[in-house]
């Protein structure tokens, strides 16, 4: 199934063609109307009539999400405010908040990428969608609702938090397809239990689309074990309007719509394009946005990406699971670990559960600690301190396999971590730096 | 054989007053209490009157708690009596990991142990007729 045939299938020349002539004129668009543009462009030494083609793309800079948080509110924008339909905002948490407008074309062309991707991974008008990101300023919420309107489901608007209600509501309304974080899909299911409700037997639900936090493979099978349902991932941030791409039925990379962006992976530290199937930094250039256009925007996310004709017969590139944030980098004793590696190792091991913290200290000596901390599961063995010593060393060394630096492992009893309804905040920096 | 709790706790003020509290609670009476501490962690390992009750009202608590089928024996409470059995145990090559003890008018002195080679332990401690077949009360 597609929900627009001619544009999924295109050809990669036709698409190539497509993305040519909308990249010249955006940056000639950009140039005219934002002044934030027009200076990046000349400080770059770039005018919008060298770019003849999909290989000058490389000579245009970077935006960065700092770009934004210097122009804010409205200083990146192409359009007059009376164009502007709508705001989302960011929360500021590390920094100011960032504004993205979207006229009215945005608002559509949104709906259009998430409908084709909703379709990708069998959502119809037959479904009954609980949508549990927040609704409001974040994108999430309204993104899943306009798309899944569109596409004729039926619309559950419960927003994120009030788990009991969630569980009731997906009992009582019959619920097919759920979308949250996969954070806040585990803990669902966790107090579904505690209510009573086994979610694979007690209700409908067939899918979830997940996403606006980076997760695994491990975290995947978790949920689809627990609950019986299939698990997608979903891909988009607030700055290229929200959740706009997921996976389709091949769950092999996430579509993302050629005519509509344009995307390279770039290695993060020097900005040099890498090949095919390498790991790096992926930057889309918007190219059919108006209000807040992108050029080559950072997204921050760590992937690689694959751009031959996928098993489901759509011709547009897929990405791969984020591996991590850019931003999400932890340096510890001078080594990068992303907290993706951690959880990726923990989930391989069945005497401990699904949540963690990260917790970050520097000794009087100057030397960084990591400890990690991590739930038994109803697995391990208690019967002497060795048991769980040696677990704990066990999992030290399979991390230490794989980030190549020591963490100090401390088991808990479970459900003594924190839960988080939203994007979880795992890692707790104490070091001064 | 008789059945021991055995629940894991962070090293932490209040840990063992979360046990006790339920237990409490719960009208059921600690026979034997030892906790083997290992740096962040402890592990109480304990035989009480009501065992699955107990059980039940700890992991409903959300402790990570465990049965473990631990050899006991019955001694009379003089002199010599443990002796007499880690001789018995020594001598057989059976190593002992842990024990613990504890009389109550009900019983003699019950002794409780964890050993490598738990189905000949079980001979040895029989021979010399000492091996417990009742039940705690």
């Amino acid at each position: 199934m597609y929900w627009n045939p001619a544009i999924e299938r295109l050809s990669r020349e036709e698409l190539e063609e497509i993305q040519e002539r909308r990249l010249k004129a955006l940056v000639n668009t950009v140039y005219e109307y934002s002044p934030f543009y027009r200076r990046r462009f000349k400080d770059a030494g770039v005018h919008p009539s060298e770019i003849k083609s999909l290989d000058d793309l490389s000579k245009l800079p970077f935006t960065k999400k700092q770009d934004l948080r210097d122009n804010y509110p409205f200083g990146t924008f192409c359009v007059p405010l009376s164009q502007v339909v709508r705001f989302h905002a960011s929360s500021g948490t590390t920094g100011k908040p960032t504004v993205v407008g979207y006229t009215a074309n945005d608002i559509r062309n949104w709906v259009e990428s998430l409908c084709r991707a909703l379709v990708s991974c069998g959502v119809s008008s037959e479904d009954i969608m609980q949508i549990a990101y927040g609704y409001g300023l974040f994108t999430g919420g309204l993104g899943f609702h306009y798309a899944a309107e569109r596409l004729g489901s039926t619309v559950v608007p419960i927003s994120a938090g009030n788990t009991a209600r969630q569980v009731e509501l997906m009992k009582d309304l019959g619920t097919t397809v759920i979308a949250c974080t996969p954070s806040y899909m585990l803990y669902l299911s966790e107090y579904a239990e505690e209510m009573g409700v086994d979610i694979a037997n007690d209700t409908n639900l067939r899918a979830g689309i997940f996403g606006a936090e980076p997760w695994s493979e491990e975290t995947r099978k978790r949920i689809e074990d627990k609950t019986g349902i299939l698990a997608y991932d979903v891909y988009g941030t607030s700055e290229l309007s929200g959740p706009l791409f997921t996976e389709c039925t091949e769950r092999n990379g996430v579509h993302i719509w050629a005519d509509m962006f344009i995307t390279e992976i770039v290695d993060p530290e020097t900005g040099e394009q890498v090949g095919e199937g390498e790991k790096g930094e992926l930057v889309v250039t918007t190219i059919s946005k108006e209000a807040l256009p992108l050029v080559r925007w950072r997204t921050g996310d760590i992937t690689y990406m694959e751009s031959d004709k996928c098993g489901c017969g759509r011709t547009h590139p897929r990405i791969m699971r984020t591996l991590g944030r850019a931003d999400d980098m932890l340096i510890v004793r001078g080594v990068n670990v992303f907290p993706s590696q951690i959880e990726h190792v923990l989930l391989q091991i069945p005497e401990v559960g699904e949540h963690y913290m990260i917790i970050l200290d520097r000794r009087d000596d100057g030397l960084d600690e990591m400890t990690i901390q991590v739930e038994l599961s109803d697995r391990v063995s208690i019967d002497t301190t060795s048991d769980i010593l040696n677990l704990e060393k066990k999992i030290a060394e399979r991390l230490k396999s794989v980030l190549n630096v020591w963490a100090k492992v401390e088991v808990v009893n479970p459900g003594t971590l924190q839960r988080f309804e939203g994007k979880a905040k795992r890692v707790i920096d104490k070091r001064k730096i | 054989m008789i059945k021991q709790i055995s629940v894991f706790v962070e090293n932490k003020p209040g840990r063992l007053a979360a046990v006790t509290e339920k237990l409490y609670e719960n009208n059921i009476n600690i026979r034997a209490f030892t906790i083997a501490e290992a740096g962040d962690f402890g592990i109480i390992r304990m035989v009480v009157d009501k065992t699955e009750e107990a059980y039940n009202v700890l992991k409903e608590a959300g402790f990570t708690v465990r049965l473990t089928d631990v050899i006991a024996v019955e001694v009379e409470d003089e002199p010599g009596s443990l002796h007499k059995i880690a001789k018995a145990l020594g001598d057989a090559g059976i190593n002992i990991e842990y024990v613990y003890a504890f009389t109550s008018e009900e019983h003699k002195a019950l002794i409780i142990f964890r050993v490598s080679d738990k189905e000949r332990a079980k001979s040895v401690l029989e021979k010399l007729g000492v091996l417990f077949k009742g039940e705690i009360k």
